[in-house]
């Protein structure tokens, strides 16, 4: 007993300490002879909402079903709060909450129902039980369709029902696999916002293929593409390494043909182009610079001495959008 | 395990599953075995209880098609194999929920022995061996059917492949397969038959050796069956 206690204290030490609660060394997973997730390694630390971000088929769902021991990784090794999922999957799944990609549900059965059920099944003392689903019910909004039929509730009460079921046992890991595809923009809000409530208490792990959301909800993302982890960081840090390309728009007074030759005499110039105006006897232009160059004053000067005159400049800023486009092309 | 039953038993109770399948039973067998009763004019339940393998054999894969099939299907399979729960205790419940359904089934047609001694003196030994005989007769078919639906995601594959091997299982022990293959594998057969252990049974005789029979077969299934609920875990 003794050492039993020993080595769940220690267990438990080094997990506060480190305050790492997922770490992936090297895991890769083979589907017969297709290769959906190559010899990926990350960390996350307790209290993230970290998003995987990546086309269709880049290896996410695969790599958050080896998360939660549905299936094994081929090589490598995954331990989530220091325990392996291979040798300890019963006690890393009562930790973990997991939103299945298209929210699968029962239909036939009731919300009411389904979280009793779900609530045996994770072995919650019957005195728990109660206060435990009128708490998911109350964060997940389901109060007025607590005996509403699953098969008939709308896409975006079916997933809110689904994070009830990934909350139910409040587990310290919610692992949610596209939580807002399919969902009209007024109820990915509602979902969004739903989960930075949750991330508020909990690790986060989430997967889409949408820029914003990450954008919005996360931390941290990685980016993964082919079954490799292209980028990694925050949603702000990504930017900046992309950003090693600067525009700046401009809009002077005159014709474009005017201000585009004349711009031939500025250095560190890459690239302008001419963007459609709005406004009469105004032209817009769009200057790319040689490499993480900021020539904004310069340009300043520039119009002033030539007798342009400049009505607006802005330095554009690369959306993740651009980020993502540039990474997982080809 | 018991939420899981709980779940399963109330699935097929919400559905119209249930329902079809108990009076379809109830009518068929009824209908098919009081057509000749009276004219036998014998006061027992044997001719019903020799029906019993072949309405089962089109019935019970139609319960046992969709257990695991729709589970695929739905994705709920990946909610379910994701709970702090064993796999053999997944295929237990599920197992052991269309047992009791089965049985309730069975109970239902407890009138008919009651009809029968109220018109006559019929031996009640028999008639609970008989009654034995048919559930574990049913259990097979069950782990059979249950088997069969872990393997695909597709219902109407699930209830054709169960009806097929439960035939093949029934079958082989008649005499006329026997008469026709190898003597050698001949016993093997006769063995392994469903339908000679039921009828052995079903004369009143509760042997151990048809017990353990058909306990060994529906263990051996739902062994197969979790092995393919694992088989996603094979590297």
């Amino acid at each position: 007993m003794t050492l039993l206690g020993v080595r769940i204290y220690f267990v438990h030490a080094r997990f506060l300490n480190k305050q790492t609660l997922i770490s992936v060394k090297h895991l890769t997973k083979n589907y017969g002879n297709f290769r959906a997730v190559d010899d990926i390694s990350f960390e996350i630390k307790k209290g993230e909402i970290v998003g995987f971000l990546g086309p269709n088929g880049a290896g996410k769902t695969t790599t958050m079903k080896i998360l939660t021991c549905f299936l094994p990784a081929s090589s490598g090794s995954v331990q989530i709060g220091g325990m392996d999922t291979l040798e300890m999957s019963t006690e890393i799944r009562k930790r973990i909450g997991y939103l299945p990609e298209n929210t699968p549900l029962y239909e036939d059965m009731d919300v009411l129902e389904y979280l009793q059920f779900l609530a045996e099944m994770h072995r919650i003392s019957k005195n728990k039980r109660i206060p435990l689903i009128k708490d998911v019910i109350e964060s997940c909004g389901l109060k007025s369709k607590i005996r509403a039929e699953i098969g008939t509730l709308s896409k975006g009460y079916r997933q809110r029902v689904g994070l009830a079921q990934a909350l139910i046992h409040n587990p310290s890991i919610l692992i949610l696999d596209e939580p807002t595809s399919g969902l009209d923009p007024n109820q990915i809000i509602e979902i969004r916002n739903l989960i930075k409530d949750i991330g508020k208490e909990k690790t986060i792990i989430l997967s889409t293929h949408i820029l914003s959301e990450v954008e919005g909800t996360c931390n941290r993302v990685l980016i993964i593409h082919k079954g490799k982890i292209v980028a990694e960081g925050s949603p702000g840090e990504l930017r900046n390494q992309a950003q090693k390309r600067t525009i700046i728009r401009v809009q002077v007074e005159g014709s474009a043909s005017a201000v585009i030759s004349a711009l031939k005499e500025l250095n560190g110039i890459e690239k302008v182009k001419k963007l459609e105006s709005n406004e009469s006897g105004v032209c817009s232009l769009d200057i790319e610079t040689s490499e993480g160059l900021d020539i904004r004053k310069n340009l300043n000067h520039f119009f002033l001495d030539r007798g342009f005159e400049l009505v607006g400049m802005q330095r554009e800023i690369v959306s993740l959008e651009d980020v993502f486009t540039h990474l997982t092309r080809n | 395990m018991l939420a899981l039953i709980k779940k399963e038993l109330r699935s097929y109770f919400n559905s119209p599953i249930a329902y079809i399948f108990i009076t379809v039973f109830l009518v068929l067998t009824g209908w098919l075995f009081f057509r000749s009763f009276f004219i036998a004019n014998q006061a027992s339940m044997r001719d019903w209880f020799s029906l019993l393998p072949w309405i089962f054999l089109f019935l019970i894969p139609a319960v046992t098609m969709r257990l695991w099939a729709e589970e695929k299907k739905l994705g709920t399979f990946e909610v379910l194999m994701t709970l702090p729960v064993k796999d053999f205790e997944v295929v237990l419940g599920k197992f052991l929920a269309s047992f009791i359904f089965l049985a309730i089934a069975l109970v239902l047609t407890l009138p008919i022995p009651l009809i029968i001694s109220f018109l006559g003196s019929p031996d009640k030994g028999v008639i609970f061996a008989q009654y034995l005989s048919a559930l574990l007769l049913g259990g097979a078919y069950l782990a059979i059917g249950l088997f069969v639906s872990s393997a695909t995601s597709n219902q109407i594959i699930a209830f054709i492949l169960a009806v097929s091997i439960s035939f093949f299982f029934l079958i082989i022990g008649e005499p006329i397969v026997l008469y026709v293959i190898p003597s050698l594998i001949a016993p093997l057969f006769q063995y392994l038959g469903l339908g000679a252990h039921f009828e052995s049974m079903g004369r009143g005789v509760i042997d151990s050796r048809d017990f353990l029979y058909y306990l060994s077969m529906i263990f051996l299934f739902l062994f197969l069956n979790m092995k393919n609920i694992e088989s996603r875990k094979w590297k």
